[in-house]
């Protein structure tokens, strides 16, 4: 799997570090409530097919981005910076 | 047909034609008491269990593919009872002692061996760390031996125990650990829960979960629609998907895990042996293969296959531990979907919806709790309780932070498991 970062380039997949589905992007208020938390932190969509997850370029230019995949054949469809509003 | 010694003689001699077929093939009956979705180790024990402890037959398990050609098929048939946290340890001390009648129950030979698994240590933390756990394991009522370096070179003297980096102290040996066919284990429960009178229906894809007024009422699939009073989902790396179609979401994600392979050998390893600086385990099998594995791949992934940077890890971590193997060839490699927690343990519990029962969660682990899973869940879809050796496999942990069990010590997070 080779996953191209925005600001280096086509890289191996083992230069990133996989934090886990892009809805940790939108994290709760504090005083959100259980179940906000719940939904946040723990339950997941895990669809087969396309996701949203979002991978941190370690061994490059250490952007976290997110990565549009699909999970059934791993073919990366689109690579963003998180940082720039991607969601 | 019972299988016995005398019974292989004489069909030996008489040219094997009075084998029959080990469970029909029968039609969905339009309602049944009890479905449960999905047909592994895990759903054909559960219906098992349901019909001869609890005497409850009007049971079907629908399976979308064939019987036992999900990871019950596809995993390295490691068996322990080495976990240290309460939920677990007695969990999987219930499973193994379910293991240790299983043949003479089945009446079916699910080859199970008995050969010990060692957990090398190589840091004085590390030793520790597994004095700890043993004396939890012996606590539990499980064997638990600490062995020095000489006594585990003895018996497994091909180690490199003084590699440079990560040199050999000792190892946690568990003597009552081991192997099993994994195939026989799928195709013992199917045996056993047919002949009581269980159907099991293949290539019956579940595509719908009914629920009416908070309670489930049947599901759609393949082959039409079924009713049912409850149903039990016990699907795997599929459960979210299946969950989904009762509106539910769960702490789960899905993840490929990979196992290898060898050309077969004459027997070498004749016990289970675990790295502790590399992600690495590995046996041998009757067949003379060194089947061996090591950790996910670490994306989510329905693919059934993994990539190449955890092949990497496996081959330079074994090469690192028994540079012998580095002459044999490996044969083949293959992935399955596991069904990843954040805590790395599993769920055995009722959801919000009447009747409808989940077991999930067993990540890269669930071949050894196939006996304990299927005892437990049954206890709940019959009786409406927990089982006391899975009371803690609660689905709401997560959300009440009550219970988490992570064996790792890494939190409950779901890309740590
Ligand atoms: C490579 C590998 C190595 C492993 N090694 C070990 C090990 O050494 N020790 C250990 O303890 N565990 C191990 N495991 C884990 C273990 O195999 C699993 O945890 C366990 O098999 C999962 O339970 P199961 O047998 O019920 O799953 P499965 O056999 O996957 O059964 C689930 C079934 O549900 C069916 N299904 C899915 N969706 C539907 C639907 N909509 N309708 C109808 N049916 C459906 C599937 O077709 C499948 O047959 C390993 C797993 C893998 C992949
Ligand atoms: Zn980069």
């Amino acid at each position: 799997m080779r996953i191209t970062c925005p600001l280096c380039g086509a890289r191996d997949r083992r230069e990133f570090y996989y934090r886990g589905a892009a809805l940790a992007l939108e994290r709760p208020a504090p005083d959100a409530g259980e179940q906000a938390w719940d939904d946040y932190l723990f339950l997941r969509e895990n669809p087969a097919g396309e996701t949203r997850d979002l991978w941190y370029h370690a061994n490059g230019c250490g952007a976290w981005l997110v990565v549009r995949r699909d999970t059934r054949s791993h073919a990366v469809l689109e690579v963003r910076l998180a940082g720039e509003g991607a969601q | 047909m019972r299988f016995s010694g005398l019974r292989v003689l004489k069909e030996g001699l008489t040219g094997n034609r009075g084998w029959t077929a080990h469970w029909r093939d029968p039609e969905p009956k339009p309602a049944y008491d009890i479905l449960i979705i999905g047909g592994g180790g895990h759903g054909l024990a559960t219906a098992y269990y349901l019909a001869q402890v609890h005497g409850l037959r009007n049971v079907a398990v629908l399976e979308k593919g064939y019987l036992g050609g999900g990871n019950i098929g596809r995993n390295t048939t490691i068996v322990r009872a080495n976990y240290g946290l309460p939920g677990n340890s007695e969990f999987y001390s219930h499973s193994l002692s379910l293991w240790e009648g299983l043949e003479q129950e089945l009446n079916f030979n699910v080859m199970q061996s008995q050969r010990g698994v060692l957990n090398l240590f190589h840091s004085d933390g590390q030793r520790d760390a597994y004095v700890r756990r043993g004396n939890a394991m012996v606590n539990q009522g499980d064997d638990a031996i600490l062995l020095d370096r000489d006594g585990l070179r003895k018996r497994v003297p091909y180690l490199d125990f003084d590699n440079g980096r990560f040199p050999v102290q000792g190892a946690l040996y568990h003597p009552r650990g081991g192997t099993a066919r994994h195939d026989a284990v799928a195709w013992g429960f199917a045996r056993g829960a047919d002949s009581r009178g269980i159907d099991l229906i293949q290539n019956c894809e579940v595509t719908g979960i009914d629920v009416a007024n908070g309670a489930v009422t049947g599901v759609q699939t393949s082959r039409g629609a079924i009713r049912a009073k409850k149903v039990g989902i016990v699907v795997a790396g599929r459960s979210s998907q299946v969950a989904a179609m009762a509106g539910m979401r769960l702490p789960i994600e899905s993840h490929v895990l990979q196992a290898f392979v060898t050309e077969g050998l004459k027997p070498v390893i004749d016990t289970v042996v675990t790295y502790g600086m590399g992600h690495f385990y590995i046996s041998q099998s009757d067949k003379g293969g060194l089947v061996f594995g090591g950790d996910i791949d670490m994306y989510a992934s329905y693919a059934a296959r993994g990539n190449l940077p955890a092949v990497e890890h496996v081959m330079e971590a074994g090469m690192a531990l028994m540079p012998m193997i580095g002459k044999a060839r490996v044969l083949r490699s293959w992935g399955g979907i596991m069904d990843m927690s954040p805590d790395g343990s599993p769920i055995i519990d009722k959801t919000g919806i009447d009747g409808l029962y989940l077991n999930c969660g067993w990540c890269y682990g669930g071949f050894k709790a196939v006996p304990g899973s299927g005892d437990c869940f049954a206890h709940l879809l019959a009786t409406g309780r927990p089982h006391p050796a899975a009371a803690r496999f609660r689905l709401d942990r997560f959300r009440t932070g009550v219970g988490i069990m992570d064996e790792e010590g890494t939190g409950a997070q779901h890309n740590l498991h």
